[in-house]
């Protein structure tokens, strides 16, 4: 056990075998002993993959079309590593993961690496989790990692934020799914998949979805919208930029990126290829603008407070069990004997006088 | 619910391998392991030997439960195990396998390294209390 161990198994997970890398998610996961030693001792390997989150309400066909961008990417010559969080059912325990059951399109090939990933036990960390089994495959050489989880709160907008694009799938024609995006998850789209583009509603579902960015991007495209609707309709290829010629001539600021609409049928594949240029002009957008590297210390910096918030709890938590348990110092706030600041006061002080006066 | 108390959750890997279409046994599986609290990761229908090697060692299942009905069970059994042996998850996955085996081919499974047979009329807690006592270790 111990030290040794880690670094054996982060040695063979550099060394591309299969079977060291699944180990390392696996301690991830359920938070084993030492598993901070491998993600540590990983760190420093990653940064060369880059990393869409696909979101979407459920069964959108997220893993429909993450089976085919993997194949896309493999026939490339690309490899692939993907993540898929369920974050439903944490609280029984049991579960059925059912992404992996659309991997239908890269039979028996190792060099896409799929794995299953459920929320249990992570008591909210379940993105830390995700962002530390992305760095994993990273280290492990994959070239495009995807995270697919379903679209459906906080959690699965934090999971999905650990991705450098988060690709928004939407079904055509339910009103519902648009009315979920105005409830949050609009803002995270860099990319918006109407899928299942064979159905019927599916141009509608793009018009709508491209009204609702304009209004996002550009307040004043309210008082305007006929005219950017109609223009929004018939060129939702754009390439990120803004191109309106009827705007005065003000210099032009940092460029910005206008979240794209695309059509897809994940089940045929059609779409797939305008997707993934549409998936590359972001990236190299985000790398032009340096958002790439912005993006990257955000997230190192949720990161750190994610991981001080919960190792402070912790270090609490025993302090609290130390001095005979928080129902005890309940009982004497209720019984009026002190009060709950006062309690806070008491715990904390040991720490925060060991904080002082390294300060002096 | 304490941070060292690690809680461990059992990952098993239902699959049918094979061309052979009778589900309602592994999905009944499924569901009883599902209320037993492990993690489940169900195949899907028809998977090819290979499939099935390179989803147990991604995922890292603790148990790998094949379900053939087919009869085919003497040549992609041994195809399975083989792929697990050349990955390094032969020895760290508890393999059971499920469905219609004749007696006489069960020794010749267990050979190849199956860790037991549950034919129909098993009563599910005795499949249930055999994963639980039998999952391998992860450390
Ligand atoms: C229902 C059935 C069908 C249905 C299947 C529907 C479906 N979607 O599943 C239909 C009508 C489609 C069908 C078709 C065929 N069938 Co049929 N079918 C049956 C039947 C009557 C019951 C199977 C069943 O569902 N049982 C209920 C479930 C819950 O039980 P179970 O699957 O055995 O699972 C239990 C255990 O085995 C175990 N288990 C199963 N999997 C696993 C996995 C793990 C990990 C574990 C721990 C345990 C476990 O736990 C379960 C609960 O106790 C059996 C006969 C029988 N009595 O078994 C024949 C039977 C399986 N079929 C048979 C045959 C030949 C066929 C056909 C080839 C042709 C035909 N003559 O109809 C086709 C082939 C279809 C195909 N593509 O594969 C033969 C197989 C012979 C063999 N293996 O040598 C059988 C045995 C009938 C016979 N006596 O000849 N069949
Ligand atoms: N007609 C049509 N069906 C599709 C398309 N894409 C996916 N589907 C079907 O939609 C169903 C759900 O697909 P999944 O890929 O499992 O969807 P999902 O979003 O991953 O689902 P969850 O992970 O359960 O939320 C399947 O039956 C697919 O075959 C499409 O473009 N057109
Ligand atoms: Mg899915």
């Amino acid at each position: 056990m111990g030290q040794a161990v880690e670094s054996d198994l982060v040695e063979r997970l550099l060394d591309g075998e299969h079977r060291a890398l699944a180990r390392v998610i696996t301690k991830i996961e359920s938070q084993s002993p030492g598993y901070r030693d491998i993600v540590s001792e990983i760190h420093a390997h990653t940064g060369h993959a880059s990393v869409v989150g696909i979101t979407g309400s459920p069964g959108a066909g997220k893993s429909t079309l993450v089976d085919k961008l993997a194949k896309f990417y493999r026939d490339q010559g690309e490899t692939v590593g993907v993540i898929a969080v369920d974050p439903s059912s944490p609280y029984t325990g049991g579960a059925v993961l059912g992404d992996r059951i659309r991997m239908a399109s890269n039979v028996g090939d190792m060099d896409v690496f799929f794995r299953s990933m459920s929320a249990r036990g992570q008591l909210g960390g379940l993105s830390t989790a995700t962002a530390d089994a992305v760095k994993a495959l990273d280290a492990f050489g994959k070239d495009r990692i995807i995270i697919e989880t379903v679209g459906a709160g906080q959690n699965e907008v934090d999971v999905v934020k650990t991705a450098d694009t988060v690709v928004v799938l939407v079904q055509p024609g339910s009103g519902d799914d648009v009315q979920m995006l105005k409830a949050g998850i609009l803002e995270i789209g860099d990319v918006f998949v109407v899928n299942k583009a064979d159905m019927e509603g599916a141009s509608r579902t793009v018009a709508e979805l491209e009204e609702m960015i304009h209004l996002r991007d550009d307040p004043r495209a309210k008082l305007d919208m006929g005219h950017h609707g109609a223009e929004a309709m018939g060129d939702h290829h754009g390439h990120g930029e803004h191109t309106d010629d009827d705007q005065d001539d003000e210099p032009e600021p940092d460029p910005v990126w206008t979240p794209q609409v695309v059509e897809t049928i994940a089940t045929t594949g059609e779409g797939i290829d305008e997707l993934v240029e549409t998936l590359s002009d972001h990236y190299t957008y985000l790398a032009e603008s340096g958002e790439l590297d912005e993006k990257a210390r955000q997230r190192a910096a949720e990161e750190i407070r994610q991981l001080l918030r919960s190792d402070v709890n912790r270090l609490l938590e025993r302090e609290l069990d130390d001095r005979g348990g928080i129902d005890d110092f309940a009982s004497a706030v209720v019984d009026k004997e002190t009060d709950p600041y006062a309690v806070t006061e008491d715990v904390l002080e040991p720490l925060r006088e060991c904080l002082e006066d390294r300060d002096d | 619910m304490s941070a060292d108390s690690e809680q461990r959750t059992i990952r098993c890997l239902i699959a049918k391998v094979g061309l052979d279409g009778h589900d309602r046994g592994a999905h009944v599986i499924s569901r009883a392991f599902r209320d037993a609290g492990f993690e489940v990761i169900y195949s899907g229908l028809h998977r090819a030997p290979d499939e099935i090697i390179q989803a147990t060692v991604q995922e890292d299942v603790d148990v790998l439960g094949i379900s053939i009905l087919s009869g085919a069970h003497n040549t992609l059994v041994p195809k399975v195990m083989a792929g697990l042996e050349e990955y390094g998850a032969l020895d760290d996955t508890l393999v059971i396998v499920g469905g219609i085996i004749p007696d006489e081919d069960r020794p010749g499974l267990m050979e190849e390294g199956v860790d037991a047979i549950f034919g129909p009329g098993t009563p599910m807690e005795e499949t249930i209390e055999f994963v639980k006592e039998n999952a391998p270790e992860r450390t």
